[in-house]
């Protein structure tokens, strides 16, 4: 089948479609934006974690007929996402190619070593830092509690998200 | 062979697709400061890696490129009778399908020492899981479905699966006709390898002891869990080699092993490391390497294989799970006065790292203390279980499981406080190891204690709110929770632990490394290329800032690890920053002498303290010790490339001699303690860990980012095989029950306390900048804190990991 959808904001659209195919292979495999990644594939590590019409899913288990005609916001797309968010809320950081708060901040903090659960994290930290600007530390671990890590120990991870939204507000 | 029109072609891709020759080409880091050793500089491959950009192995893409797939063994012992793949062959898209008969030479097994693994089952599949046959084809799913046409005959052989079951009269040889140089000294084939260690008179020594306790422990089986799959790229060269991008730990030695298998002299088989999402012991055997080339050699096309998840846990091997049984008297005073331990490891259907982690477990038995007189025993099994080999701590794990539980037991039996009790027993630099050998470097055993032990506690029943409210998420077991707090008893518990660094045993322990330096654009532009693996520990952070200080440049390019260059050993024992680091260091102060030589015959004439001073390149310039500038780096070296590739090692070690045990057989030691509290709810039996303190001795903090964070994720993973992580293996089929993410449980961050970290840096004199390794001694002690905190917490005796519900309910 061909499945028609927008990543990034820009159209997108996938042939010879096996029904079975997952949200995740389609970016990986048949797109080239691999910065999703595959962990599990089942659902419970959310390293493939991207956004669907702007709600944090798992790639890997939506269906490639689900997102027909939908919006897939991927890691590849999080600092021009973020960037424009900035701009539409008067907040500081316009230049183009600059990385987003939370993507800073992973780096910064530590929160980086292998990295393979990096481009989830991030899609979901950035999410619950657009809905909750100030988070407590037990709103950011329930919110990041479905995304596996294996080399940090959570707490740089902790500490990136922390720095994250203390930027954040100082931008505004 | 069978090829046929793909079914499903893929389709061509709308972004520039990535060839592997797209993957991290090289981290370039500029740093806004000086960004030598000591600074905490970030990673030279963080901005790819947080834009998705970074390839790791699972990422390679190839056009016109097919997928691997494996066919594992669904029982764990037995006869095979025959395979039929003509099914296989058949569907459309497929274009291979191989088994032991289509194996290229006469080599068909590998193994880090012993060559016992089939590179596909041949006659018998030894483990529940054991590749059998490979297939290629056009898509995924494709291969998949080909694969389960595949026919198979199994005629089911009885399993062994312990000790007793093993070692038992007329017990099934897992190895039948085994000649590696183990069997001599072993006392029965199904083990692969013992090691006894003697000293002193523990019989006697029993004798003047006040008190003795003895324990039974059981350690589970645990997985590294790294979250980037086993996979990689494949790709058939012209001139009859292989071309392999792959995620492992030693590259050097997956070529070893793999050229004789695939028939072609070494420099045919070209390795690339790619992206790799962690490692910890789990890359260090070989997965799918050789069935990917096998493949890809055959099929004349790329071939990528990914593994899944269920797949993962089957294609690397495991932590041991052991059985120990320990001994300690103690003089009413609180002296030890002997330790008697057996070990048992289950090293499973193949031996890959198991002989070494016996010597691990068996040099490490007695932990950081004094102990004059013991005897002891480590020995590691042939089963039909899952094969294990090396996870972060290496046998030292285990270990350390038992003797602290042992420490604790004495000091409640002695009425002395458990942290007293440790420090009054502790070793110090100058002890003698059971080995005979002499820790020759710092060994601050009881000050890393007395730093966990000063720590504030964190507050009392923190789920209390102002109004006296629970704030449920902060108990135990989370907003899962059924109770709000009644049931609910704090503990405290401490463990301190000694772990090697570095390949021990006589192992020739080197590493490689090239540095250039040169001018670009009126520039000085340092280059470092090693073969070391990349797998997340920071290696690449910490080169640029040894080329830095040693070269005085900002600019340094890391080159991609492949092996056009020396090896560079294993990312393993905490040894890359030590050893590869070494090499770097040795290299670039090779290159220095060789600038210095070209300033002298330059500028000697100009200025008296060429010939005289001691020179040292500062922020691109030639300065002396005094800090006069003699010269800029640029005018220096002008168009002169200096490139050097040079080995370098640490000082040797010795094979323990297989009698008596003794031997230098390590080079260095690493040394961490942790202070766990915990809150057990007692009627859920449900534990939350509140705080993990760790006190670690560095040596010399390269990057303390860096090294904060492998003494955290380091706790955690041991955290994790104190409350729940276990690979459960029934006992009477030998097959592997949780394969998957949903029922082998890691923690995430709900499970996860505050870990705060205190770092000593006590100078190894011995080591490159007077450092030490950091990456295992942290998964030490962090698994007996939390227990001792249980069983503070509870009363309970606790005597295995993971502890379950069922254990602290008594159900
Ligand atoms: S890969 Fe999708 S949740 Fe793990
Ligand atoms: S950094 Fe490796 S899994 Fe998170």
């Amino acid at each position: 089948m061909r499945v028609n959808f927008t990543v990034n904001g820009r159209r997108q659209e996938a042939d010879d479609v096996w029904e079975g195919e997952s949200l995740l292979y389609i970016l990986r495999e048949r797109l080239g934006l691999p910065g999703s990644k595959n962990a599990c594939e089942q659902g419970e590590c959310g390293s493939c974690t991207v956004r669907l019409d702007g709600v944090p899913v798992c790639a890997c288990l939506v269906a490639a007929g689900q997102v027909e005609g939908r919006e897939v916001l991927t890691v590849e797309g999080l600092a021009e996402y973020a960037g424009q968010r900035d701009r539409d809320r008067g907040q500081g950081r316009v230049r183009e190619g600059e990385l987003s708060h939370v993507q800073q901040a992973f780096m910064d903090a530590g929160a980086v070593q292998c990295g393979f659960c990096t481009p989830g994290l991030l899609v979901a930290a950035d999410e619950m830092l657009e809905r909750n600007p100030s988070p407590t530390d037990a709103d950011i671990r329930e919110a990041l509690s479905g995304n596996l890590c294996r080399c940090t120990g959570y707490e740089a991870i902790l500490d990136a998200v922390r720095l994250a939204a203390a930027r954040q507000e100082e931008a505004i | 062979m069978a090829s046929s029109t793909p079914r499903t072609s893929t389709t061509p891709r709308t972004s520039t697709p990535r060839t592997p020759t797209g993957t991290p080409t090289s981290l370039t880091q500029r740093s806004r400061t000086k960004g030598g050793i000591g600074e905490s500089t970030l990673r030279p491959d963080g901005t790819l890696k947080v834009t998705g950009e970074f390839a790791y192995s699972s990422d390679m893409w190839h056009e016109d490129m097919l997928w691997g797939h494996t066919l594992r063994s669904t029982v764990a012992h037995a006869q095979i009778r025959s395979i039929d793949i003509s099914e296989a062959l058949a569907v459309p898209g497929v274009y291979a399908v191989l088994t032991y008969d289509d194996l290229p030479t006469a080599v068909k097994h590998y193994g880090l020492e012993i060559q016992d693994t089939p590179v596909l089952a041949h006659g018998k599949v030894r483990h529940h899981g054991e590749p059998v046959a490979i297939v290629a084809a056009d898509h995924p799913e494709t291969a998949r479905r080909a694969a389960a046409k595949i026919r198979i005959d199994y005629a089911e052989l009885p399993v062994v699966t312990d000790e007793l079951s093993a070692t038992a009269p007329g017990a099934p040889l897992v190895h039948e006709g085994r000649d590696d140089h183990h069997i001599g000294h072993v006392p029965h084939p199904n083990i692969v390898h013992r090691q006894p260690i003697v000293r002193g008179d523990a019989g006697a020594a029993a004798a003047r002891a006040d008190v003795i306790v003895t324990g039974d422990y059981v350690f589970g089986m645990q997985d590294q869990a790294f979250l980037g799959p086993e996979s990689g790229l494949a790709v058939p060269a012209e001139d009859g080699g292989v071309d392999l991008y792959v995620a492992t730990q030693w590259l050097h030695s997956d070529l070893r092993q793999m050229a004789p298998v695939l028939g072609l002299p070494d420099h045919k088989v070209r390795m690339t490391l790619s992206g790799v999402g962690g490692a910890f012991g789990g890359r260090e055997d070989l997965s799918m390497q050789i069935h990917a080339c096998l493949l890809a050699l055959r099929t004349g096309k790329p071939v990528k294989m990914v593994y899944n998840r269920f797949e993962s846990f089957f294609g690397h091997v495991h932590r041991h799970p052991a059985t120990l049984h320990y001994e300690h008297g103690a003089t009413r005073d609180g002296k030890l006065t002997h330790m008697r331990c057996r070990i048992v490891l289950d090293g499973g259907a193949y031996a890959s790292a198991s002989p070494a982690v016996v010597g691990n477990a068996a040099s490490l038995s007695v932990g950081p203390y004094v102990v004059e007189d013991v005897d002891i025993e480590a020995i590691a099994l042939y089963t039909n279980n899952p094969p294990c080999g090396a996870m972060r701590g290496f046998g030292a794990v285990q270990a350390c499981f038992a003797y602290e539980a042992q420490m604790d037991k004495l000091a409640a039996e002695l009425g002395l406080d458990p942290v007293e009790f440790r420090q009054l027993n502790a070793m110090e630099q100058g002890t003698l190891l059971p080995t005979g050998q002499r820790v020759d470097s710092p060994a601050p055993v009881a000050e890393l204690l007395r730093r966990v032990k000063a720590r504030p506690l964190p507050p009392e029943r923190q789920w209390l709110t102002a109004g006296e409210a629970a704030d449920v998420r902060a108990l135990p077991g989370g907003l899962s929770n059924t109770t709000h707090g009644e049931g609910v008893v704090r503990g405290v518990g401490y463990a301190v632990g000694i772990k090697n660094v570095g390949f021990s045993e006589g192992f020739d322990d080197y590493s490689t490394a090239r540095v250039r330096l040169e001018v670009i654009a009126g520039e000085p532009v340092a280059v470092v290329h090693t073969a070391m693996a990349e797998v997340g520990q920071g290696g690449v952070t910490v080169h640029a800032q040894i080329a830095r200080s040693e070269l005085g440049v900002t600019q340094v390019t890391i080159q991609p690890a492949d092996t056009q260059v020396g090896s560079a050993g294993s990312t393993s024992a905490s040894r890359q920053t030590y050893v590869t680091g070494g090499a770097v260091k040795n290299a670039c102060e090779h290159v220095r002498e060789r600038v210095l030589e070209l300033g002298r015959r330059k500028f000697g004439t100009y200025h008296p303290a060429w010939g005289t001073a001691e020179l040292l390149l500062e922020s691109g310039k030639v300065v002396t010790d005094g800090g006069e500038v003699l010269a800029g780096l640029a005018d220096v070296l002008e168009d002169e490339v200096v490139d050097l590739e040079l080995e370098w090692r640490h000082r040797p070690t010795e094979a323990f001699d297989l009698r008596t045990g003794q031997g230098n057989g390590h080079v260095q030691y690493s040394f961490a303690a942790h202070r766990a509290v915990v809150e057990v709810d007692t009627e859920l039996g449900l534990v939350k860990v509140i705080e993990l303190a760790v006190a670690q001795d560095v040596g010399k903090a390269l990057n303390p980012l860096s090294v904060v964070g492998q003494i955290q994720g380091g706790s955690l993973q041991g955290l994790g095989v104190a409350v729940m992580e276990e690979i459960i293996v029934d006992p009477v089929t030998a097959k592997v029950r949780n394969p998957s993410f949903t029922d082998y449980l890691i923690p995430t961050l709900l499970d996860t306390p505050a870990i705060p970290v205190d770092i000593l840096e006590l100078a190894d004199e011995h080591a490159p900048y007077g450092l030490r390794g950091v990456g295992e001694a942290p998964t030490l002690s962090s698994t007996p804190a939390i227990l001792a905190a249980i069983r503070n917490a509870t009363g309970l005796e606790l005597n295995r990991t993971p502890v379950r519900p069922e254990h602290l309910t008594g159900m």
